[in-house]
């Protein structure tokens, strides 16, 4: 018996550990022995809320002594006696509090995703790999390293996150490597420059080469030319109208082919066109990834000294993509937001100089058709001649599986992203992708040269190193200067699928860089970006934009800026946090007149008027903007449902040309819905959309009295980068604001940092939805969401370590002995 | 008296050896701890599961405290769908308490003919 209960009893306790022991018992499980052990599991990274001790550390690498302050917000305030040191624990620093995120970033960017999360992931890790972002960041870190100074810079921040890294226990590691069961590996300077690519390929795909030519091929040139229009009559552009340029033009740049598809190249992209999985596979860029910035002259504030503003409008993620930090070395003391996993400050301010960024809509990617010589794929067609195709072997590991080997040929233009074996292309055809975030480039020595910068003209000199994604640089310096730059690496793209058997179409003509669209001390008193349209007919090259950004937030940011010559920080605020829809003022008028209201009654007819009395306001304690905003959805959905072809991707106009169109077109055939045998009109669709739009708000909330709030129904959230990990998201945060207005909180995206800087008295006001640490244990993980939805600041403690030693939370020192 | 003794002895031990080896050196803690004792099986069931849920439990207890359940509140969503910190405190003590009880059961057994 006690033989047996000695047996019964071991294989139990043996069992056990090995079950505990074991990762996915149930999928994604972690193994629950060593997850919850309190001495190595995730108890570990539960921190203290109100214990905090200074730090002291020999830390092999660092030339000397550095001192770190953290504050009460935990922003690190690094003081270095030189930049590699401040570099390296620029590095050290973010890994210690955002490590995870930094990697599966780049594991993202690199097509490295199917490592962690097995091979569901293996679509996004080919994706990503075939439109070249491994590519494209190996060009960078070869460029980078042509540059002495910026390469041993990268190199020493990499060397301040290894040192991190090394010295990391399995029962230090973020909580997600212990869920997720894997481990921190080294950082190196391709990382980096796959960070930069990752940027890129957020914000500078908006082209729609393929879909345009699908609608040119269905509906004709004189359509297109009519719904995406260059420009509008009512754009604001970044540039004011009547702006002289300070460039002689290059004139042999004028000249560029139409790139129209004529004739038989329609019938070629008719619906044989099957790229149903293009719009499927790769996400098209939502117009949402919009921006604001400003700078406002000394003429018009209450201090005579320049204000400068800055909001970029991403993905709201925990843990947050940015990274507030004070760097202060011999040669600079910046101050501002980070991308954690990159040296320097991205948009922030120093004691001289202040800049901030948008993105510029610009079209830098064109696609190409491939004709080969034969099924080999050995060759293809160029000017009669065949050229050689290169074939680049990506080795995709998988966990829990074998490798998988995706072979993707190279042209002189750049990798066949598209190509049969991917993307289940039912015609062949063979699609080669040039894109500007393939070249190497060296965005960081712009942000190093901006962190230092002291005026004007070396803020125009760091500009001159970025490529992409363009960006609209906003500056002003203490000294009392603004300027507005459009920077990036502009050739002269197509708006179509193009030929590339030939090398005409190729992009033999760049915009030389200092002939970018630029502003400085402009008449108004104050420079502005809103994503909009860059510039004015004046302007000597043509502008590939893709216009699916709008006017709505440049028009109102720009009436905002001139309303008044007494501007102050706490205007500033007032402005980022503005909720007029500028685009419901121009569309909503026209629903209203166009609605047969005696075919309404009773709660809708309610609904309407409570739209009568809306000031346009999409407030969080609004009703009439959520019947509004489902009414406007509805409304665009079933007027564009002619560009819903599955089998067919086309882009709808945007919705300033939606509101022009409803406005003044009355017969367009564009109005018959495709889906009825009924021909529908304009009046017709406007009250269908009005009774589909409250149809779902009466489903989903049982009646229209019931309906609650903007704020409430919208429930902005901030999602947890692992879509695994809902734990960690935030939900439920109560906010105003939409989509194309000045504040841009969506259901899941927003402004996502907000800063202000006031030369007036050198203060600076910033947050951002999230925190500084990564972890969802600290107190600091999501801290500033509540007071960032209230559309409140926190004042940067842009100080003196004299002032900092006072007020720090604890501070770290680090030398190497 | 020998059960409280072995319990503690069954603490002190494991929570210094989790310093340096893995989590399931508690299995052998509580063995050898138990088979010294010459415990009877069900004792050393007891002694086992008590040391470790006492020591897991508390440990996870005083963490979570000084945390103000931020974290715990995220992971009991995590694995129960709903706030709930202090079921995860037990859930530690719980497993922690069943390595060891059947860890100690066992080398109870072996101990004595």
């Amino acid at each position: 018996m006690r033989r047996i209960g000695f047996l019964a009893s071991s294989i139990i306790a043996i069992a056990l550990v090995v079950i505990l022991n074991h990762p996915n018992l149930a999928p994604g499980a972690p193994a629950l022995g060593k997850f919850f052990d309190p001495y190595n599991g995730f108890w570990q990274n539960a921190e203290s809320t109100n214990h905090f001790k200074d730090i002291n550390l020999n830390i092999d690498g660092l030339r000397d002594m550095v001192e770190v302050y953290f504050d009460d917000r935990m922003v690190p305030h690094i003081y270095a006696k030189n930049d590699e040191d401040l570099m390296f624990m620029q590095g050290y620093i973010t890994a210690k509090n955002r490590l995870w995120q930094m990697e599966i970033q780049t594991q993202n960017a690199a097509g490295r995703v199917c490592e962690v999360a097995g091979d569901k992931a293996l679509p996004v890790d080919r994706l990503n790999r075939r439109i070249g972002l491994g590519f494209g960041a190996e060009n960078s870190k070869a460029f980078i390293e042509k540059d002495a100074a910026s390469n041993d810079l990268v190199r020493a921040y990499c060397a301040g996150v290894n040192a991190y890294i090394k010295n990391l226990k399995p029962k230090d590691y973020p909580i997600e490597y212990k869920l997720l069961g894997y481990a921190p590996e080294e950082w190196t300077p391709i990382k980096v420059a796959l960070l930069l690519k990752n940027m890129a390929n957020m914000l500078s795909v908006y082209e729609f080469d393929i879909e345009n030519t699908n609608f040119v091929s269905k509906f004709g040139e004189d359509q297109f030319r009519y719904l995406y229009p260059e420009r509008d009559s009512f754009s604001d552009y970044i540039i004011p109208k009547g702006t002289k340029w300070a460039f002689a033009p290059d004139s042999a740049l004028k000249a560029m082919p139409e790139a129209m598809p004529k004739g038989d190249k329609i019938s070629d992209m008719d619906h044989d066109w099957s790229e149903e999985s293009y719009d499927r596979i790769i996400e098209k860029p939502k117009e949402l990834n919009g921006s604001n910035n400003w700078a406002v002259s000394g003429s018009k504030t209450k201090s005579g000294r320049p204000l400068l503003c800055n909001d970029p409008h991403l993905q709201l993620n925990l843990p947050s993509i940015w990274y507030e930090m004070h760097l202060v070395s011999p040669t600079m003391n910046v101050y501002g937001a980070t991308l954690p996993g990159a040296p320097c400050v991205i948009s922030g301010f120093n004691d001289s100089i202040a800049w901030g960024v948008t993105n510029g809509g610009r079209d830098v990617r064109d696609w190409f058709k491939i004709t080969f010589k034969d099924d080999s794929h050995n060759e293809y067609l160029v000017d009669g001649k065949w050229e050689k195709i290169q074939r680049r072997i990506e080795h995709i590991k998988i966990k829990g599986s074998k490798e998988f080997l995706d072979t993707v040929m190279y042209t002189r233009y750049g990798p066949i992203v598209f190509d049969g074996s991917f993307g289940d292309v039912k015609s062949k055809q063979y699609l080669a992708m040039k894109w500007t975030a393939h070249q190497g480039s060296n965005e960081f020595k712009t942000f190093y040269l901006l962190n230092q910068g002291k005026n004007y003209d070396n803020y125009i000199e760091a500009l001159t190193n970025y490529s992409c994604p363009t960006q609209n640089f906003v500056f002003a310096s203490r000294s009392g200067d603004i300027a507005i730059k459009e920077q990036g690496t502009h050739p002269l793209t197509k708006m179509f699928v193009t030929d590339g058997s030939k090398s005409e179409n190729d992009w033999n003509q760049i915009i030389p860089t200092a002939h970018n669209p630029t502003v400085k001390n402009p008449e108004r008193g104050f420079v502005s970006s809103a994503n909009q349209f860059p510039v004015d007919e004046t302007y000597p090259y043509p502008v590939t934009h893709v216009g699916i950004y709008e006017d709505s937030r440049a028009i109102r940011i720009n009436k905002l800026l001139s309303d008044t010559n007494k501007m102050d920080a706490a205007y500033m605020m007032k402005i980022q946090a503005d909720n007029y829809n500028v685009y419901a003022s121009l569309l909503l008028p026209t629903m209203l007149r166009l609605i047969d209201r005696s075919k309404l009654k009773g709660e809708e007819l309610d609904a309407l008027q409570a739209l009568d009395k809306w000031d346009y306001n999409d407030n969080k304690d609004s009703k009439a903007t959520v019947y509004y905003e489902e009414w406007a959805t509805e409304f665009k959905n079933m007027l564009w449902d002619e560009m819903s072809d599955p089998s067919l991707p086309m882009r709808k106009p945007n919705s300033f040309r939606t509101a022009y169109f409803l406005k003044n077109d009355s017969t367009s055939s564009f109005y018959d819905n495709q889906q009825t045998g009924e021909k529908e009109t304009r009046e017709m669709i406007v009250l269908e959309s009005f009774d589909k739009a409250m149809n779902n708000l009466k489903q989903k909330h049982g009646s229209l009295s019931q309906i609650p709030d903007w704020g409430t129904h919208k429930a902005t959230m901030v999602h947890h980068l692992s879509p695994q990990l809902d734990a960690f998201s935030r939900m439920n945060v109560y906010c105003g604001g939409n989509a194309s207005i000045v504040n841009a909180t969506t259901h899941d995206h927003g402004p996502s940092w907000r800063m202000i800087v006031d030369f007036g008295d050198m203060k600076a006001y910033c947050l951002f939805p999230g925190g500084e640490s990564g972890n969802p244990g600290s107190k600091f993980y999501d801290d500033m969401i509540d007071k960032w939805a209230k559309g409140e600041y926190y004042m940067a403690k842009f100080e003196p370590k004299e002032q900092l030693e006072k007020e720090k939370l604890f501070k770290l020192v680090a030398s190497h002995e | 008296m020998k059960l409280i003794s072995a319990i503690i002895t069954v603490i002190i031990i494991s929570a210094i050896l989790e310093n340096f080896l893995p989590w399931w050196i508690i299995a052998p803690v509580a063995f050898v701890v138990c088979y010294l004792f010459k415990l009877k099986w069900h004792i050393a069931f007891l002694a086992g599961f008590l040391g470790l849920f006492i020591l897991w439990a508390g440990m996870a207890f005083l963490i979570d405290h000084a945390n103000e359940h931020i974290l715990s509140d995220r992971v009991s969503v995590l694995f129960f769908k709903s706030v709930k910190p202090f079921a995860l405190v037990i859930m530690t003590g719980v497993i922690g308490g069943l390595v060891a009880g059947f860890s100690g059961m066992a080398g109870s057994l072996l101990a004595k003919k």
